[in-house]
């Protein structure tokens, strides 16, 4: 029998051959189409419909969504929970995982919980100091790098063991990811640590913010030359961006978010601007424009902090889909909707009038 | 110590080579180490350990040294104890995020790395750190694991 509020379920694809994870993420990568993620700002409350609430503005406009896991050494909703929901309805998710809050006990419970929920990509980072955060007084545990956290992961999927040795009886499906920022020193080590990390195990990048394009230019060629950029050693690269509000709030993220590199050319423009988060947005297309043209580039990863209703408008202005609408709930079968997407507020409201 | 932290790191290669005599100096001790008995030599080993890589690399004691595939900069000084290179928050000036006072570890090690034979060993992925040998000396258990090594020997 069937219940009338029988939830959707989330559902996995098979595994094509060739493919680690049964995820839309990597099928899109490998099919060479230009992949947008997008990044989800977790609430600060144990409410499941906010997460949907939040996970709903990028419908058909990202291939993927990313469930930070405490960013900024800020306390949120857990990325293993914000996936667990998302993964529900059938969105596709990177669960963020990083070595500040927990040791290799913890983290490797939490890809076999996070595998099962249905998230098909982890992002391996190290994540902010605890400096940085809400709890400075937290102790920063860092137990693991992001490096080794990747050839953890690697090898509880391939070889179907913990990092102890013990058997793993099902192992995580998992596509597996990492951060790389080019836009900070040592610039001409950035690229040989990109590929120790393909050695230990990356098959995706999400880059930091890019504000400057030559930079990026210079470190996608010299990823070129180590050989990453095809064959066997093949990386996706997604290229950081995201829309300013303002000049002044380039100031800031420039004085306090590490690791954000702004060239004075970006916050000139913006003070030029009369309306300069207009321009703000406008500077978004334009780097995403420039990045989509650059060779070995596989997509772009979204990070609008606070403007995530933006997203869609400057992927939409920008083309870089071409046409292509990314999988969301309820994009081949209505009744599949996100039950917290305004079209299905909007069908429940007429629902209960009548 | 900081200084002495980076005079050491601007002459790593020199650094490099007295622990390239050094090695198998110790190895070859191995059968006075053994005879007194490995247990019974910790305890003074790791006292001049302690002493002489803390006056130079600010060592942390994490018992398992990579110094020398790190530029002879201690990645135990990274805030984040990072073994692998270095985090997305360098400052533009390359200082840490955590300590915008120091230097970055990761910097120094790359640079250190840069006038060393065998500089290219910053580019293998390091193991995460075994916490039970935290304070121990790691003079000895390399010593004791290349005596293995080369004699297949039981210690």
């Amino acid at each position: 029998m069937r219940f009338d509020d029988e939830p959707v379920p989330g559902y996995s694809l098979p595994i094509l051959p060739g493919h680690v994870s049964p995820g839309r993420l990597e099928r899109v990568l490998r099919a060479g189409k230009f992949a947008i993620t997008a990044e989800l700002d977790p609430p600060d409350s144990a409410d499941p419909a906010e997460v949907l609430k939040r996970a709903a503005i990028f419908d058909g406009y990202v291939d993927a969504i990313n469930a930070t896991d405490g960013s900024g050494a800020n306390c949120h909703m857990s990325s293993v929970g914000v996936c667990s929901l998302l993964t529900r309805v059938g969105y596709a998710t990177i669960m963020q995982i990083s070595c500040r809050d927990r040791n290799r006990i913890a983290i490797q419970g939490e890809i076999l919980g996070a595998a099962a929920m249905g998230a098909c990509n982890i992002l391996c980072l190290t994540g902010d100091g605890v400096q940085a955060g809400d709890h400075p007084q937290a102790k920063p545990v860092f137990d693991l790098d992001s490096m080794s956290l990747l050839e953890i992961a690697r090898g509880m999927r391939d070889d179907c063991r913990f990092q102890s040795g013990r058997k793993i009886d099902m192992p995580p499906r998992v596509f597996l990811g990492a951060a790389e920022n080019p836009f900070v020193p040592p610039y001409d080590w950035r690229p040989h640590r990109l590929a120790k990390k393909v050695a230990a195990g990356a098959q995706f990048i999400q880059t930091q913010y890019c504000f400057d394009i030559d930079r990026l230019k210079q470190f996608m060629a010299k990823v070129g030359d180590l050989g990453l950029l095809e064959g066997p050693k093949r990386v996706h690269i997604l290229v950081g961006v995201g829309p300013l509000a303002s000049a002044k709030s380039a100031l800031w993220i420039r004085q306090n978010v590490p690791g954000v590199h702004i060239p004075d050319a970006v916050i000139e423009r913006l003070q030029g601007a009369s309306k300069q988060k207009e321009e703000g947005k406008r500077l978004c297309l334009d780097l995403l424009q420039e990045i989509r043209e650059i060779k070995g580039v596989s997509g772009a990863h979204i990070m609008a902090y606070r403007q995530e209703e933006s997203v869609a408008e400057i992927i939409q202005a920008s083309g870089v889909l071409e046409g292509r609408v990314p999988w969301y709930p309820g994009r081949d079968n209505p009744a599949q909707l996100n039950p917290e997407s305004p079209d299905a507020l909007g069908h429940s409201e007429q629902a209960l009038s009548d | 110590m900081y200084k002495v932290r980076h005079w050491v790191v601007r002459h790593s290669r020199v650094f490099e080579s007295l622990y390239r005599c050094f090695e198998p100096l110790l190895v070859k001790l191995h059968p006075l180490w053994k005879r007194l008995g490995y247990a019974r030599v910790e305890a003074p080993m790791r006292a001049v350990e302690k002493g002489v890589k803390g006056l130079l690399f600010d060592c942390q004691m994490c018992g398992q040294c990579v110094l020398s595939s790190t530029g002879m900069a201690c990645p135990m000084n990274c805030p984040k104890t990072l073994r692998n290179g270095p985090c997305g928050g360098v400052r533009s000036d390359g200082h840490c995020e955590v300590k915008p006072e120091m230097k970055c570890v990761w910097v120094e090690a790359w640079a250190g790395s840069q006038n060393m034979r065998h500089g290219e060993r910053i580019h293998v992925v390091q193991q995460p750190v075994d916490y039970r040998l935290r304070g121990s000396s790691s003079w000895l258990s390399v010593v004791r694991e290349q005596a293995q090594r080369n004699n297949g020997d039981e210690q």
